[in-house]
């Protein structure tokens, strides 16, 4: 392939942007939609020709730079990317679950008011979070990532005549900022130490030395502050659960399938960097399994049908964090992979299920809508079956080899660690069971024409309301190729021990190296118990939801009442954003009134302004007393005064020193 | 006359002489609009001559486009003209935010229109001269010729009944450390018999001028004090708050930054390197508070006017910051940013005036809602918005990014990780009273403040914006163009540093500080022995 064609990954999806965004507005749907599929198209099957010439035996390394960005004495960026296989997973996955998700939004948004700046924001994303994959340098990387950022605020922020949507943007663009500070930092250290910023440059220098720690833990430290930002891990994950606030396939593909997992493939990407920090690393599992096992736990108990992905995507993307965090970079990738697929699906099937509702969000009143929607329902299983881990399909494989990875690390308490993932794994297969048994299953709940200004939308799509309908063709086909990616797409990584040979692996090996030699190679036999044990869980967690929710429905109102306190502090989410928001909000906010506003700036600054100018003003009224209007002793007055300073400049300050 | 020796005289009088014409036309109609309309143009067509013939790759400290001639001859005061990188594209910035700020006041500026015209291009006389000038003496008297215009600009054509106090606070403020700038630069001539910069420059770098080494401190101190209070630099921004609310946004949008920050990269390094080096810690402390400072109290305004005013102060601070660290990446992004700060801050001034020019009001909680029916102007906002708050793949990215990583090698300052994590962490702030702006003005229900019919931009207020949104995104993407001529003088200021700076207290300081250097550069100069 020539590598000259990789510049046409970013620039069509940019183009489509600037087309769409500006004369978008008066061209017709059709034109608009036809552009950002097109625009997307092509990059997607110029990845796919990149992984033709792959599978055919080619290196798929590429390589292609331009001018300068940046450049001063001793300091330079070129726009330059480069693919290895890494990037070529991520490739495949942002350009192939993009396309779907473009073709479904033509179906989901068609209804829509400003379905052109849709559109413009939709590839502008996807132009951002291909740059994103293949900078050739942390400086690129972090152009794409704030990028992304951009997007994925203005898509939050869709519905901006809603107040919600509004504060949701803001609040995701804010605290990735937190991140990208993080991130900056690590980067005037890489600098520092370096006096680069290329992936190449950096890594070959690292790998040559023999510093493990020191400044090296301090900079991958501050990299895992902004992956925890984008990855939307612990303490950074609040904006995640609210950007649902955005339309539903922006859900899918930004905050589920591509640019969440940014963080991971950042710390994949610095993979080098990590190694030599066990301390960075520990600190990585550590974020991840509590994220895990956290998100799931909120995710038990919320109501609103797209709340509960969310909340999953955050328990999800720990797993991948404690992937990293024990040096199991390969599992994690390959989760990334898995989890666009059967999470992208997921998104897509509930948005789906609001679209046949007319907008209706809210599982309480939802039910039996298995018959009504028969293809998302069936399409839904499967993405429901995938991400709780039951084999084969493509969420077992993934899961259990970060589960597996984590139990033979060397990491002091991954037995512990383990655990939590084990645990979360149950909680993972309820609440999706929960999510579909309240959905498809029981009565139905619902008005049969429920139309506009039903319940409460947090998303705003309604007003079409004509009664409970499929999705037209164009939202079903993306959720039946998704929906058989979330079957056979773990089969490439199915391990030795059940009898595969775990290509994603071996095809992995070129990035991650002697990175992965971590396995203990006696471990088969254990390899084979620790799997059996994780689809016991996954069955149990869909035996509890059975029972709980078709069998005997009410039993879990029933326990909720009995432990009321704790399902409420469960229920709103342990009161985090509460806490966030007294402490970062009001007593930011507070103190700078209170000290900066007050005391220094109007006090101080203003004070110091207000006595010079009144002691000028005193110091006039006695010179007034100079200006007679007479020009001869003004000149005099200038003449004594110019002798003045003339004498104290030449003889007085001399005495000074 | 060659016009390589003549365009810079042609470039400081072109808008003199059209500030005579429009003062004798008739106040007519909109003569007065388009009369300083082809004037401004001209000028600016005239300062586009500068990079189409600047020379790069010239040694750092030397001018191009010089004119020198005797004006008076005791004392020696020359008229001594001369560019480098960085006032040529000052010089440049300067004309080209002149169009634009006569296209903001258009309709704006509707009585007295013959005042405003011909003290805005006067103002642009004394500011053109400012970068321009190379004589000491010369210099000083566009110095203070730029505080007239600007401060009857306030005074007359100020917003509110404050109008004259914000003026004589402007006044006040920025004259009294001009007079003691005055005195410093007759004491400078007492001891060397010279006003001319590159001898006064040639002669700190050997130490020659004057032996008295308090003298000389509390000479610089002087000139550094006149500088910082006309940037200004935290915490001397008494001044800021009240003239950016009153002043026009033509006015405005040159009241702030380059002068100042210029004065300081010209004047003060060059005249007193050592003493700059002294003062460089507090500077970058200085620089470090006031960009976090700027950007919290930014989050507490309700008048955007009084929002900007404190995001001014937070944008400056982080160019003191960058020129004080001594650092090529520092003074080149410092540089870099006086003009981003040109640029994008001159777009948000204007995009508030188009506001104020329809509702009347700079209160947000007056607003709300205007995306909906502005969509032009949601869009052109955003993206200032975008560049203010250094999205990379604008301006204002690379020169603040520039400026963090120098920071971060900035061994001048003793605490200079500590600072760089202070400065750094003006990205969230910035971004969040940026955000929040636009949510309160464009976001949530609509709102009309004063029941006029929505009207998006206009033809004429196109005209003045896009120019400057392509310019961010140009030197967003493409800023080797301009840092290739800027570079030379960070390397300079730079290297001052090791070569100049052998002033002994240096040296017993970074003795004092081994074991914290000593381990950075050894691990510095490890991995640079690996690759």
């Amino acid at each position: 392939m020539n590598p000259q064609l990789l510049w046409l990954i970013p620039l069509l999806p940019f183009t489509g942007f600037l087309i769409n965004g500006t004369v978008g507005r008066k061209l017709p749907r059709a034109a608009v939609s036809g552009i950002a599929l097109l625009c997307t198209a092509i990059p997607a099957i110029i990845v796919a020709t990149l992984w033709a010439s792959i599978l055919g035996g080619g290196s798929g390394i590429l390589a292609v730079a331009s001018a300068p960005w940046i450049q001063v004495t001793g300091f330079s960026v070129n726009f330059a990317f480069a693919v290895d296989h890494l990037t070529a997973i991520m490739l495949a996955v942002v350009t192939g679950v993009g396309f779907l998700i473009h073709l479904y939004s033509v179906g989901y948004m068609a209804h829509e008011d400003g379905y052109w700046r849709f559109f413009a924001y939709l590839n502008l994303f996807m132009f951002f979070m291909s740059v994103l994959v293949l900078s050739d340098s942390f400086l690129l990387l972090f152009v794409g990532w704030e990028g992304v950022g951009l997007a994925s605020y203005l898509l939050i922020g869709f519905y901006f005549t809603k107040t919600a949507a509004a504060n949701a943007g803001k609040k995701a663009f804010i605290v990735n900022r937190v991140g990208d500070f993080g991130f900056l930092l690590a980067m005037f250290l890489l600098i520092q130490h370096f006096g680069s910023l290329n992936f190449s440059t950096v890594f070959s220098s690292i790998s040559a030395s023999s510093t493990q720690g020191g400044f090296l833990t301090a900079i991958a430290l501050l990299l895992v502050v902004g992956a925890a930002g984008k990855s939307a891990q612990i303490p950074l994950y609040v904006w995640l659960p609210d950007a649902m606030e955005g339309p539903t396939p922006v859900s899918a593909l930004i905050h589920a399938a591509t640019m969440v997992t940014a963080g991971i493939y950042m710390v994949c990407r610095c993979h080098t960097l990590f190694d030599r920090s066990p301390y960075a690393l520990g600190v990585v599992a550590i974020i991840g399994a509590l994220t895990a096992i956290f998100a799931a736990s909120i995710g038990m108990v919320q109501n609103d049908i797209k709340r509960v992905l969310a909340y999953s995507t955050v328990s999800q993307l720990g797993y991948m964090f404690l992937a990293c965090g024990v040096g199991a970079y390969t599992a994690a990738i390959f989760h990334v992979m898995t989890h666009a697929f059967f999470k992208a699906l997921l998104f897509l099937a509930a948005g789906s299920v609001i679209h046949a509702l007319s907008g209706e969000q809210d599982m309480r009143v939802m039910g039996g809508l298995r018959k009504k929607i028969p293809v998302t329902f069936w399409t839904m299983l499967m993405g429901v079956i995938a991400i709780a881990g039951i084999p084969p399909w493509a969420g077992f494989f993934s899961k259990d080899e970060i589960l597996y990875r984590v139990f033979v690390s060397d990491n002091p308490i991954g037995k512990l660690l383990w655990l939590v993932g084990l645990v979360t794994a149950g909680m993972t297969s309820f609440y999706m069971f929960r999510l579909l048994f309240k959905t498809f299953f029981g009565e139905q709940r619902f008005a049969e024409h429920a139309g506009a200004g039903h319940g409460h939308h947090d998303d705003a799509h309604a007003g079409h309301g004509h009664g409970v309908h499929e999705s037209p063709w164009i939202m079903l086909f993306p959720l039946v190729v998704l929906a058989l990616l979330s079957i056979v797409g773990g089969w490439i990584g199915v391990p030795k021990a059940l009898g595969g040979s775990n290509e994603i692996e071996h095809f992995l090996d070129p990035v991650f190296g002697g990175g992965v030699e971590l396995a203990k190679s006696a471990a088969g036999a254990s390899e084979i118990g620790l799997a059996v044990v994780s689809v016991v869980v996954a069955l149990l967690g869909l035996a509890v939801a059975y029972f709980l929710y078709v069998v005997k429905p009410g039993t879990a109102g029933a326990f909720a009442q009995k432990a009321k306190p704790l399902y409420e502090l469960v229920l709103n989410k342990f009161y985090i954003d509460e806490i966030y928001n007294a402490i970062f909000v009001t007593g930011l906010l507070g103190l700078t009134t209170a000290l900066f506003r007050s005391v220094i700036d109007f006090g101080l600054v203003d004070g110091s302004g207000w006595a010079a100018s009144n002691g000028a003003k005193g110091l006039a009224s006695v010179t007034r007393k100079m200006q007679s209007g007479n020009i001869r002793s003004y000149a005099g007055w200038l003449a004594l005064g110019a002798a003045a300073v003339i004498a104290i400049m030449i003889f007085g300050l001399h005495n000074i020193s | 006359m060659n016009l390589d020796t003549s365009i810079l005289t042609l470039i400081i009088f072109a808008p003199l002489v059209g500030a005579i014409v429009l003062a004798l036309l008739p106040d007519r109609g909109k003569t007065m609009q388009w009369g300083a309309l082809i004037v401004t143009l001209i000028t600016f067509g005239l300062t586009l001559h500068l990079p189409a013939h600047f020379q790069s790759g010239m040694p750092a400290g030397s001018f191009q486009f010089v004119t020198d001639l005797p004006w008076i001859a005791a004392p020696a005061i020359r008229y001594h003209l001369g560019v480098d990188g960085m006032s040529m594209w000052l010089t440049v910035l300067t004309g080209f935010l002149a169009p634009l700020g006569v296209l903001a006041s258009w309709n704006t500026i509707s009585e007295r229109k013959k005042t405003f015209y011909v003290f805005f291009l006067l103002q642009q006389v004394a500011m053109l001269g400012i970068f321009a000038a190379l004589d000491l003496f010369l210099y000083y008297a566009f110095w203070e010729l730029s505080l007239v215009p600007m401060t009857l600009l306030i005074a007359t054509f100020g917003r509110t009944a404050a109008r004259r106090d914000a003026a004589a606070k402007y006044f006040l403020y920025a004259f009294i450390p001009s007079a003691m700038l005055l005195v410093g630069m007759i004491w400078l001539y007492a001891q060397t018999g010279t006003f001319d910069l590159p001898k006064l420059a040639s002669l700190a770098a050997s130490h020659g001028i004057s032996s008295n080494s308090a003298a000389l401190w509390l000479c610089s101190l002087a000139f550094l004090l006149a500088f910082a209070v006309k940037v200004p630099v935290f915490p001397l921004h008494g001044w800021l708050k009240d003239a950016i609310a009153e002043a026009p946004t033509a006015a405005v949008m040159v009241l702030a930054g380059k002068t100042g920050l210029y004065s300081i990269l010209r004047f003060s390094f060059a005249i007193f390197p050592d003493e700059s080096h002294r003062i460089a810690p507090l500077m970058i402390a200085l620089g470090a508070i006031g960009v976090v400072y700027g950007a919290l109290i930014a989050l507490t305004q309700n008048n955007m006017k009084h929002l900007a005013a404190y995001s001014t102060l937070g944008h400056l601070s982080i160019i003191t910051l960058g020129i004080f660290t001594f650092t090529i990446a520092g003074v080149d992004g410092g540089i870099y940013q006086i003009l981003n700060h040109g640029i994008s801050g001159g777009a948000l001034f204007i995009l508030m005036g188009i506001l104020y020019e329809r509702y009347g009001t700079y209160d947000m909680r007056d607003y709300g809602g205007l995306a909906a029916t502005l969509p032009w102007m949601v869009t052109l906002y955003v993206i200032t918005t975008l560049s203010v708050v250094g999205l990379p793949g604008l301006n204002s990215f690379v020169g603040e990014f520039l400026v963090l990583s120098g920071t971060m090698q900035a061994t001048i300052a003793e605490h200079h990780v500590l600072w760089t994590v202070i400065a750094t962490s003006g990205v969230i702030f910035g971004a969040a009273y940026m955000l929040v702006m636009i949510q309160r003005v464009f976001y949530g229900p609509a709102s009309n403040p004063n029941g006029s019919a929505p009207r998006d931009l206009d033809a004429r207020e196109h005209l003045a914006l896009w120019p400057m949104v392509a310019v961010m995104v140009v030197m967003g993407v493409l800023s080797p163009y301009w840092i290739g001529s800027i570079d030379p003088n960070g390397v300079a200021i730079s290297h001052q540093t090791s070569s100049s700076t052998s002033a002994p207290q240096q040296h017993f300081r970074r003795a004092e500080n081994a074991p914290a250097y000593a381990r950075d550069i050894t691990s510095a100069s490890a991995t640079q022995g690996v690759k």
